[in-house]
């Protein structure tokens, strides 16, 4: 199809689409007005059953936790393939791909970006810290904590180079890591089913103080698996991508 | 003015989706896609969203107040989790293509093959 014909194609299917969502949307009501009668359910009973202050967190961790399960598996399986598509590359043999300026000398990264990069990342592994744990508390959350704690070694990469970051996070102990972080989810499930329940029914006690560290029974631990898979993932990926192109370089 | 984010989210919709058909570089177009995702973040916040409500973090309001939809936001750090790692996946596959093909424009690749 040439460019012009495209154009024509997505025009044509375009206004056809916004006629779509135009059906769709006569009959909601306005924003701010749509009736979510199972939201207002949980934000009710989300403090006194569970003792968890972030209503957010626990719809996934808890209420809808078997659904976060899949997507925290979304993730992990992800990861895996774009750490097999980035590898296949070796037996193949390299394409005639050609950097075109390949001997150019990359100038080290100047003072300023060094210690600003450098005094960066305690503060990042903090708060990534203080994100994952303090998920049922306020904002946050394992997701979110993860993928903070992630940027730490690619601060270091950009303060130092490459064999740092590989120094800090090492292929092998970050897959281990992301593994660990994905089967606790499933460990956390299934032991609840020990414990007499259902998988993934939070029969851990509550915590004496709403809103505290440990209130919420398995979600504060959830939190925590979810926190290492996510930020392994993360790592793994970039990792991945990186020793791509410094091979690239090498070679 | 009500009616305003769901006509945000179906302009994005529409405008990665134009992206998407008339990209030259596959990088582009993983851009794209990630535009056409976004429409849907525009949506679920819309949807959720109640006139005058606080977020539904009862820290520092009292429990039981009436607060916006916590489940479509919790839908949408799902959507969130699953874009990033869906556009990773689509960028280790471009950059597969690129080995291959020496190009990263999807109109040529049908010229070039293996």
């Amino acid at each position: 199809m040439t460019r012009a014909a495209r154009k024509y194609f997505f025009l044509a299917s375009a206004i056809l689409l916004a006629a779509v969502f135009w059906l769709g949307y006569s009959a909601l009501p306005p924003a701010g007005h749509v009736p979510g009668h199972y939201g207002d359910r949980v934000n009710a009973v989300v403090v006194p059953l569970r003792h968890i202050t972030d209503a957010v967190t626990a719809v996934n961790f808890d209420i809808r936790g078997f659904d976060t399960l899949g997507e925290e598996f979304i993730l992990f399986t992800s990861i895996m393939a774009v750490a097999l598509l980035m590898r296949r590359r070796k037996e193949r043999g390299g394409g005639d791909h050609e950097d075109k300026a390949g001997n150019r000398r990359v100038p080290p990264p100047s003072d300023a970006v060094r210690i600003t990069a450098v005094l960066l990342v305690p503060a990042t592994v903090l708060f990534g810290i203080y994100m994952v744990t303090h998920g049922q508390i306020t904002p946050g959350g394992g997701f979110q904590g993860g993928v903070i704690l992630a940027t730490a070694p690619v601060l270091l990469y950009l303060a130092g180079s490459f064999g740092q970051f590989r120094k800090v996070a090492p292929m092998r102990m970050v897959a281990i890591g992301e593994a660990i972080g994905a089967a606790a989810y499933i460990v956390i499930g299934g032991g609840c089913i020990a414990m007499g329940g259902n998988f993934l029914q939070n029969l851990l006690p509550m915590g004496k103080v709403v809103g505290s560290l440990t209130a919420g029974g398995i979600v504060p631990l959830i939190d925590l698996g979810v926190g290492l898979e996510v930020s392994g993932g993360f790592v793994l990926a970039l990792l991945v991508y990186l020793e791509e192109l410094v091979e690239e370089k090498e070679e | 003015m009500n009616y305003l984010p769901y006509a945000v989210a179906a302009w994005l919709f529409l405008v990665g989706l134009y992206g998407v058909t008339t990209s030259r570089n596959l990088v582009h177009l993983c851009i794209c896609l990630s535009v056409i995702q976004s429409s849907s973040y525009v949506l679920l916040l819309a949807i959720g969203y109640r006139t005058g409500r606080p977020a539904p973090i009862f820290k520092d309001i009292k429990p039981g107040t009436p607060a916006v939809d916590p489940v479509v936001q919790a839908l949408m750090l799902t959507d969130i989790v699953v874009e990033v790692t869906v556009i990773a996946l689509l960028l280790a596959l471009a950059v597969q293509v690129h080995k291959r093909n020496g190009t990263l424009d999807p109109s040529r690749l049908n010229e070039i093959k293996g």
